[in-house]
């Protein structure tokens, strides 16, 4: 295959890739732009397998990582469940940023090709940004599948003076890219190199530790996006349009969704990266006081009592459904309630569960219809129409003191309006504060229930109650 | 100069109904008209002489002197040739009238250069419904015709269990929910039936539903709703299909009610003798449409009969059976008609064609024939389109966008501040990178843009698949470590450290092919999952 030829084939590829991602605005598409996905990966693989940068000698090698890594990447993606979504794609991210690392050092030793002058060290400093993305990705994503499985606990890890620490950091990895350009041959600026991408790892594994468990969903496409600029970086690197079209798609669309997340918590994207969340528990409640009032308990028997009776019903899932794997009871009684005429929806915020849109992938998997599944915005104004609402494992994201209590430290955030349903059920397995670690009012409204216990059994025995 | 009102007996056979009540008489002076009534007009609504004089009205003692005295003759039934006649050219008259079906007396009332304007010609828009006598006539009609039924039907409405057994309910299938069909529909439920409808305009399910009654469709699709908040002709298969769900409701209730009307069309036979033979013995026909024929094929207008075991009721009358209570909503939708005649409350009447209600309603002007009106703009009942799918579960609204896209505007000062960074950044790149570079910094950028573009439109539900996806397309590094496992070498590449690099690449090609078919796959498996 001809230069030529392998270059327009990239051209396909981009196209599909492109493809790809407009397919996903919606739900009847989104199947095909995966396959667009596919196809454009295909081509590209293809293309530069029998193109002119790639002789016969090393196909053997080439397709004995593909089977390896090919057979490894289907078994995960056969067996991983819907909950463990986020950590799967974590994971996966250390995958990219690592393999970036990898390719910058080979690309840094290889001798074969010779720059000269300004191109030189434009090469240099293209190695140098991708091996530190590539690292920062690679140790940030360790560290989130390792916060989001549970292996590392959620609550943020705060170094004293750690802004600063971070500054250090960013100071010496510029001055040893000033060595690493200067250096005379591959040998003397190994050194910077390898101290650099140390360096970068730490600051990948700090940048992570300190951020608490609610903002993960950013964290995750934040990290999504350092995949995409690593890719990037290598298309510099290796002056290859493809990577670098790919990178920037995926860069972006990292970002954007990053952003997505933070307006939704009505937060800064520096200071969600900047780390600490969980932070503001330690401090700010004592501003707030203890909400005053008393908290009703009420059994799964009065609310599937309280369902029966209801006309419309509003679901609010939280991370805690997907962790008592409870989407397929929820269904189950969604399925009964609206064979009896009820309005069932489903009420999504943008930040519920551990990764952007992890709520709706659960809800698909137990088959609730994508229409009874609306945003926040979609719904919030419904709530005053609704007679029972039911808060299932969430606690931040319907906490009304983001938008009564100024000194909240969720103060401005939006939420979902639970509190001005007729009525609203919780369920939770205790009163124990969320990520955020703040208190919410709502559960002492007037009009509020708690359904105390695992949700999975509480829904189980709602259900039962139900169907009697 | 006021003028006077005068109100006659009604003289047509068995009508009970006049055309003012004495409390009604007080607020036709308040607008400066004078009120006479001929002696015992209101006898047959329960209304005397004195009442009347006390509300202020002079009594006439015989329609010709009331026609002499009066200018404006208000009346419930349709005037006799003899009555025309007796009045003095230009007198007004307000009545109902029904001109398609009366030619000849139009042409009479027009001979007599009279100004008429007909109650039943007020134009059915909502700006008119506080005169529209139809609508209040329909109302009682449909009440007494559940009376009627209660009346002839030998058993309770309501199920009861008493000590001497028990009782079921009595099922009732109104057809037409019209005004008079909602109003049975109430009067039925309110003593405790089972109440069906059925009607041809299908918007008109939700206002069944909102009497507590079932809504009983024909399977057959076709929009029945006309002009004017009435039904049309519909078309043979459409009949079919309803004759089969008549037929079906006949052989179950107790009761049926039918108040299908057409306008200006004798009244559609829905109730073949075929299932009044099929109705239990005992079962009641009330047939509210019998003046225009009848939506039952036995029925006989103005009388009862017994039919196969069935009781046909066929009065037409049955607003007069009323009679005090018609009378009073009768007259009170004249003061309503007077008071837009009468803008001024001087006692004098402009009959103004500029205003769509009172054209509508007047037939002759000053001797010339106006009827038909120029066609009402707008019908009474929403537009249809959306209640055709109410029967399924109501969609969710659809979103104009997703929530998140536009957002304000930037301010100025930090779009400026935006474009004077990338500007000179842009000037850095130009002025000192190589070629080779800026020819994939122009790449770069480009495709940022168009991953900009491409993300805003991505709907948040599907974000994981997203984040999935895009991670599967960033396993494309595998092209990076591809080209490095093998590359055709140059002379000068002696001292490349061939198996690191190797080394190196095969496991970053591995890792990629983990992320690559993994991402692909578990994409897809995620996607599989949304279903509508």
């Amino acid at each position: 295959m001809s230069e030529n030829l392998a270059t327009v084939a990239y051209i396909g590829a981009t196209i599909l890739f492109i493809l790809s991602l407009g397919g996903l605005s919606n739900p009847e598409t989104s199947r095909r732009g995966n396959f667009y996905g596919m196809l454009g990966m295909a081509i590209a693989v293809l293309a530069t397998v029998f193109g002119p940068r790639v002789t016969a000698g090393g196909l053997s090698w080439i397709i004995g990582a593909l089977v390896v890594g090919g057979a490894i990447g289907l078994y995960a993606a056969r067996k991983v469940q819907m909950t463990q979504m986020p950590e799967l794609v974590a994971l996966m991210h250390s995958l990219v940023g690592l393999a970036a690392c990898l390719v910058g050092f080979a690309s840094y030793v290889d001798t074969s090709i010779v720059y000269q002058g300004a191109e030189k060290t434009i090469h240099e400093v293209e190695i140098y940004i991708g091996i530190l993305i590539g690292a920062v990705t690679f140790s940030g994503s360790v560290i989130a599948f390792g916060k989001l499985s549970g292996k590392i606990g959620g609550k943020p890890l705060l170094l004293p003076g750690r802004h600063l620490l971070n500054l250090a950091a960013l100071l010496i990895v510029i001055w040893l890219g000033g060595v690493f350009i200067a250096a005379a041959d591959v040998d003397a600026g190994m050194m910077p190199l390898a101290i650099m991408t140390l360096l970068a790892l730490l600051f990948g594994i700090h940048m992570v530790m300190a951020i608490g468990g609610a903002d993960m969903p950013v964290v995750v496409s934040m990290l999504n996006s350092y995949s995409g600029w690593a890719a990037a970086a290598t298309g510099f690197m290796l002056a290859n349009d493809l990577l670098i079209v790919t990178g920037a798609l995926v860069g972006s669309s990292g970002a954007i969704l990053s952003y997505i997340m933070c307006r939704a918590m009505n937060r800064n994207f520096i200071s969600v990266i900047a780390g600490g969340f969980g932070t503001a528990g330690g401090t700010a409640p004592a501003a707030g006081g203890e909400p005053a009032g008393e908290v009703v308990a009420v059994s799964a028997l009065e609310t599937a009592e309280m369902l029966r009776a209801a006309k419309n019903v509003i679901i609010i899932p939280g991370y805690g459904m997907a962790v008592a794997q409870a989407q397929h009871t929820v269904y189950e009684i969604t399925k009964l309630l609206r064979e009896n005429g009820v309005n069932v929806r489903f009420g999504i915020h943008p930040v519920a569960g551990r990764m952007p849109g992890h709520m709706n992938v659960l809800l698909a998997e137990a088959k609730v219809p994508y229409d009874i599944v609306l945003e926040m915005d979609e719904i919030n104004d419904d709530f005053p129409e609704t007679d029972v609402s039911i808060v299932i494992g969430a606690n931040d994201i319907v906490n009304p003191a983001a938008e009564d209590d100024p000194t909240s430290p969720i103060a401005g955030m939006p939420v979902l309006q639970v509190w001005k349903s007729k009525t609203s059920v919780v369920m939770k397995r205790s009163m124990a504060s969320g990520y955020a670690g703040v208190e919410n009012p709502l559960f002492f409204h007037d009009n509020n229930r708690m359904l105390f216990g695992d949700a999975k059994k509480m829904l189980d025995e709602v259900l039962s109650a139900l169907k009697n | 100069m006021s003028l006077t009102i005068g109100i006659p007996c009604e003289v047509f056979p068995g009508e009970r109904r006049v055309a003012a009540a004495p409390e009604v008489v007080e607020k036709w002076r308040k607008l400066g008209f004078a009120v006479t009534i001929e002696t015992g007009a209101g006898a047959g609504a329960q209304f005397d002489d004195e009442s009347y004089v006390a509300a202020g009205a002079r009594i006439a003692a015989n329609f010709a002197t009331l026609a002499a005295e009066s200018d404006l003759i208000c009346k419930v039934r349709a005037p006799t040739p003899d009555e025309v006649r007796a009045l003095r050219p230009g007198t007004h008259l307000i009545s109902f009238i029904w001109p398609a079906q009366n030619p000849e007396l139009m042409a009479l009332m027009a001979e007599q250069k009279l100004t008429v304007l007909a109650m039943d010609s007020v134009p059915r828009i909502s700006r008119a419904q506080k005169m529209d006598a139809l609508s209040s006539m329909a109302n009682i009609a449909g009440y007494r015709a559940v009376i009627e039924a209660a009346h002839h039907f030998g058993r309770f409405f309501t199920g009861q269990i008493t000590a001497a057994g028990k009782v079921p309910p009595a099922k009732v299938f109104v057809i037409g929910a019209g005004v008079a069909g909602l109003a049975a529909l109430g009067a039925a439920v309110s003593l405790g039936a089972i109440v069906r409808a059925n009607d041809t305009r299908p918007e008109v399910a939700d206002q069944v539903k909102s009497m507590g009654a079932e809504f009983v469709p024909v399977d057959y699709q076709e929009e029945g709703s006309g002009v004017g908040g009435y039904a049309k002709v519909m078309s043979e298969g459409f009949q079919q299909a309803q004759r089969a769900t008549f037929a079906k409701q006949a052989a179950d209730v107790d009761i049926i009610i039918t108040t299908a009307l057409i306008p200006g069309k004798p009244a559609p036979k829905l109730i073949t003798a075929e299932m009044v033979k099929s109705m239990r013995q005992g079962s009641v026909i009330v047939d509210l449409a019998a003046e225009q024929g009848g939506n039952c094929e036995l029925t006989v207008p103005g009388e009862v009969v017994v039919r196969h075991g069935v009781t046909i009721i066929g009065y037409t009358d049955l607003p007069s059976r009323l009679s005090k209570q018609a009378s009073t909503l009768y007259a009170t939708n004249l003061l309503r008609l007077l008071e837009e005649l009468c803008k001024q409350k001087d006692g004098t009447v402009d009959v103004n064609f500029n205003d769509e209600v009172i054209r509508g309603a007047t037939v002759i002007k000053a001797g010339d024939i106006t009827w038909p009106p120029p066609a009402p703009k707008l019908s009474a009942s929403p537009p249809a389109k959306a209640a055709t799918t109410a029967s399924a579960p109501a969609p969710a609204p659809k979103k104009s966008s997703h929530g998140h896209g536009g957002g304000e505007p930037m301010s100025v000062k930090s779009l400026t501040a935006v474009f004077v960074v990338g500007a000179l950044l842009f000037w850095l790149v130009g002025a000192y990178a190589p070629p080779s570079f800026v020819g994939h910094f122009t790449v770069f950028v480009l495709a940022c843009f168009i991953g900009y573009m491409v993300i805003w439109n991505v709907t948040p539900a599907l974000h994981t698949p997203l984040m999935s996806v895009t991670n599967a397309i960033s396993s494309i590094i595998a092209v990076g470590a591809l080209v490095q496992i093998a590359p055709p070498l140059s002379g000068d590449g002696a001292d490349r450290p061939d198996t690191l690099i190797l080394g190196l690449a095969v496991t970053a090609l591995t890792l990629t092919a983990i992320n690559m078919f993994g991402g692909f796959a578990v994409t897809r498996r995620m996607l599989a999952m949304f279903r509508k």
